[in-house]
C-alpha cells in the first residue's frame, strides 16, 4: 500500500460475508439450498437509500474492486482507477457494493467451498450457475442491504452481461445500465478460447476430474495455461508491440527499435525450447502468479457462464424483444482494439436498444491495450464515465 | 441558442421521439428535452462533441453520418434533424433519403450558397467564398457540397419529397418581407421540413 493513503483512494477497506438461507434455483434446474456472498461496500448510502451503485466483476474479479485489505497489501482492488472519492465512480456521491459471485473462488460459496450435505469440498458437483442465478443472487443481496433500486449497475466485459441481465430481468430496480466492452453473446471464437482453456485445465493429470482439493493436490499447469490462452485474448497485438518492443534487456540496443515486439529475453537465442522472447515469460509470470490465487474449477465454472450467455433464448432470438421492458438509460462503451469483444458487438446491443426504442449513448474509445482497455486509465473512457455518473448522482441526491 | 433552432421547436411535436444526425454538443436535443420533453438521440462523432452531450444528460451515439444509418428501422423516429451538416457530408441525396426513411418528417437546415455575398464574393474576385459564416478555404473547409435554397429546392422536386414547411432566414435570422421574395438571394440559412 502507498504511503500516506492517495486521497482518492478508499483506503483500507473490510470484506463482509453475508449468508443467504432460502434456496436459489438455478437456471440449470438444479438449486443450491443455502450460500454466502462475499461483499464490499465504499461510501455511504443516503437517506432515501437511491444512491448504491452495483459493480458486476468479470471472469476474474472478485469483490475486491478498491482500497487495500491491510497496509501490507501492495496491490489495490481490481478496479481501484475508477472507484474511489473523486474518482469516476465517486464514493463521496455513491454508495458502491461490490461482490464475489457464486461459484467464485474469493469467499462466496463455490467449488472449492465446503458441501454441507457431504461434508467434502463441492469441486465439480458444484452446479453450474449462469449470469441469469448471479444476478437473481445479485437482486437477493440488494434486498438484505434494504436497496430497492440501484441508481446505476456497472460491469464491464462478463460485468456487462451481467448489467444487461439487470435490465431485462428487473427493469424496475435499476435506473441506469452501465455496459463496457461486452457483447450480447459469445461468439464461436469466444467459446473456442474458452474450450482451450477448459481443456488445458482438464487435461492437467492433477485435475481428478475436478477432485483435486480432496487428492491435496492442484492442476496448477492446466490453470497457467488457461490464462496465457485468456491473457493473450485480453492484449492487443499493438499492445504486445508497446510491452515487448521497445525495452529489450539487450545491450545490443541498436537492433531493438526494428523488434516489433519481438525482443529477446537474455539477447541471446537458446536454439532450444528455453524462454527466449519477452512475452513469453510474461505469459509465464501472469500465469503463475493467477494459478496461484484461483481456483480450477471456478475457472471452468465462469467460462462456461460466458458461453450459456444469451439473453435472447426466452424472446424468440430477439435482443430488443428482450430489452422491451427495460426502464433504465444505458450507456454503452467499447474499445477500439478490443478483439476479444469488439465494438461491433457493443454496436449490436445498441441497435437493439435503439430498435426497442430505449434511451442509448454510446461510445466507441480509442485505445490500444484491447479489451483489457475497461480496466485501465484510458483518460476517454475515464471523462465519459466520470461525467455521465455525476448526472446520475444528482438525479438520485436531488 | 442558435436562432435557427429556435424556429425548428415550433416543428418538433411535444413528447416525439427525436433523432439528430450530428447532434454537436447536444444543446439543441437538451433544449427540447426540457422543453419539449422529446425523446432523444443524438449521432455524433466528435469525441470532444460527444463528452458535451453526456454532460447535458443527452442521450449520443458515436456513430458516423457518411456509413450506414441501416440499424435505424423505418419509421422509428417521429422526427429525424439535420442541422448546418448537409454541407459536409459525402453523399448528401443518400443521406436525405435515409433521413426519410427513418423519421416521419424530417428537418434540414443549410447555409445557402446561392447569397448575394457568396455571389458577389465568386464574380469579383473569382475565388471561393470565405466569410464569417464560411470561414474556411476551399481546400481545408469540412463544407464538401455547398448548395443553393434552388438546388435543395429541385432536388426534392426529383426525389418526389414533400416540402411541407420552407423558412428562409438572413444572418439575425429574420424572415422578413424582401427574403421572401429573393429567398435564393438574400438567404443565408434554409430551413426545410420535409415528409415522404
Amino acid at each position: 500500500m502507498p504511503r500516506p493513503i492517495p486521497e482518492n483512494s478508499v483506503g483500507i477497506v473490510a470484506p463482509q460475508c453475508l449468508r443467504f438461507d432460502e434456496p436459489l434455483e438455478l437456471r440449470s434446474g438444479k438449486q443450491i439450498d443455502g450460500y454466502e456472498l462475499m461483499i464490499e461496500t465504499y461510501g455511504e448510502l443516503n437517506a432515501a437509500r437511491s444512491n448504491a451503485v452495483l459493480i458486476c466483476h468479470a471472469l476474474s474479479g472478485d469483490h475486491h474492486a478498491a482500497g487495500y485489505h491491510s497496509e501490507d497489501d501492495s496491490k489495490p482492488g481490481w478496479w481501484d482507477t475508477c472507484i474511489g472519492p473523486g474518482k469516476p465512480i465517486d464514493t463521496n456521491r455513491f454508495f458502491v457494493v461490490s461482490l464475489n459471485n457464486l461459484g467464485g473462488c474469493a469467499g462466496s460459496t463455490g467449488p472449492s467451498s465446503m458441501n454441507p450435505a457431504t461434508g467434502k469440498f463441492y469441486g465439480p458437483d458444484f452446479p453450474v450457475v449462469t449470469v441469469r442465478d448471479w444476478v437473481k443472487s445479485q437482486a437477493r443481496l440488494a434486498d438484505r442491504l434494504g436497496i430497492q433500486q440501484w441508481a446505476a449497475v456497472i460491469g464491464g466485459s462478463l460485468g456487462g452481461m451481467q448489467v444487461m441481465r439487470w435490465a431485462i430481468s428487473y427493469p424496475e430496480r435499476l435506473r441506469h445500465a452501465v455496459i463496457i466492452a461486452a457483447a450480447p453473446k459469445l461468439s464461436a471464437q469466444n467459446i473456442a478460447f474458452n474450450e482451450v482453456a477448459r481443456q488445458s485445465i482438464t487435461a492437467d493429470p492433477n485435475f481428478h476430474e475436478g477432485r483435486y482439493l480432496e487428492f491435496g493436490t492442484y492442476p496448477k499447469k492446466g490453470v497457467m495455461l488457461a490464462r496465457m490462452v485468456g491473457h493473450i485474448t485480453y492484449l492487443s497485438d499493438s499492445a504486445m508491440r508497446d510491452k515487448f518492443g521497445k525495452e529489450a534487456e539487450s545491450p545490443n540496443s541498436a537492433t531493438i527499435s526494428g523488434n516489433f515486439g519481438r525482443d529477446l529475453r537474455t539477447g541471446q537465442l537458446s536454439f532450444g525450447l528455453n524462454v527466449d522472447f519477452q512475452v513469453e515469460s510474461y505469459l509465464h509470470y501472469q500465469g503463475e502468479r493467477f494459478s496461484e490465487r484461483f481456483d480450477a474449477n471456478t475457472y471452468l465454472l465462469m467460462t462456461k457462464a460466458l458461453d450459456y450467455f444469451d439473453p435472447t433464448v426466452d424472446y424468440e432470438g430477439s435482443l430488443s424483444k428482450a430489452f422491451e421492458k427495460s426502464n433504465c438509460r444505458f450507456l454503452l462503451m467499447s474499445f477500439s482494439s478490443d478483439w476479444r469483444f469488439p465494438p461491433e458487438r457493443s454496436r449490436e446491443i445498441v441497435n437493439a436498444l435503439l430498435d426497442a426504442g430505449k434511451q442509448v449513448s454510446y461510445l466507441e474509445i480509442e485505445a490500444d491495450q484491447g479489451h483489457d482497455a475497461f480496466l485501465l486509465p484510458v483518460p476517454r473512457y475515464m471523462d465519459a464515465l466520470r461525467t455521465y455518473l455525476q448526472r446520475v448522482s444528482d438525479e438520485v441526491n436531488a | 441558442m442558435r436562432p435557427d433552432l429556435d424556429i425548428i421547436q415550433h416543428w418538433i411535436r411535444p413528447g416525439s421521439r427525436v433523432l439528430d444526425l450530428g447532434c454537436g454538443d447536444g444543446s439543441l436535443l437538451e433544449y427540447l428535452k426540457i422543453h419539449k420533453d422529446v425523446s432523444e438521440i443524438g449521432l455524433e462523432i466528435s469525441p470532444e462533441n460527444i463528452q458535451q452531450c453526456l454532460g447535458r444528460g443527452v442521450n449520443v451515439i458515436e456513430q458516423d453520418l457518411n456509413k450506414s444509418l441501416a440499424n435505424f428501422k423505418d419509421k422509428s423516429f417521429d422526427t429525424v434533424l439535420l442541422t448546418q451538416t448537409l454541407q459536409a457530408v459525402s453523399y448528401p441525396d443518400v443521406l436525405i433519403d435515409e433521413m426519410l426513411r427513418i423519421g416521419k418528417n424530417c428537418i434540414v437546415t443549410f447555409p445557402n450558397f446561392g447569397h448575394w455575398r457568396a455571389r458577389l464574393y465568386l464574380t469579383t474576385k473569382g475565388r471561393m467564398p470565405v466569410s464569417n459564416f464560411m470561414p474556411y478555404q476551399w481546400y481545408n473547409t469540412p463544407n464538401i457540397h455547398f448548395c443553393t435554397v434552388r438546388d435543395f429546392d429541385v432536388l426534392c422536386r426529383e426525389k418526389q419529397i414533400k416540402v411541407i414547411s420552407r423558412t428562409v432566414v438572413d444572418h439575425l435570422h429574420q424572415g422578413r418581407w424582401t427574403i421572401k421574395l429573393w429567398p435564393n438571394m438574400l438567404g443565408e440559412t434554409a430551413i426545410y421540413h420535409i415528409s415522404r
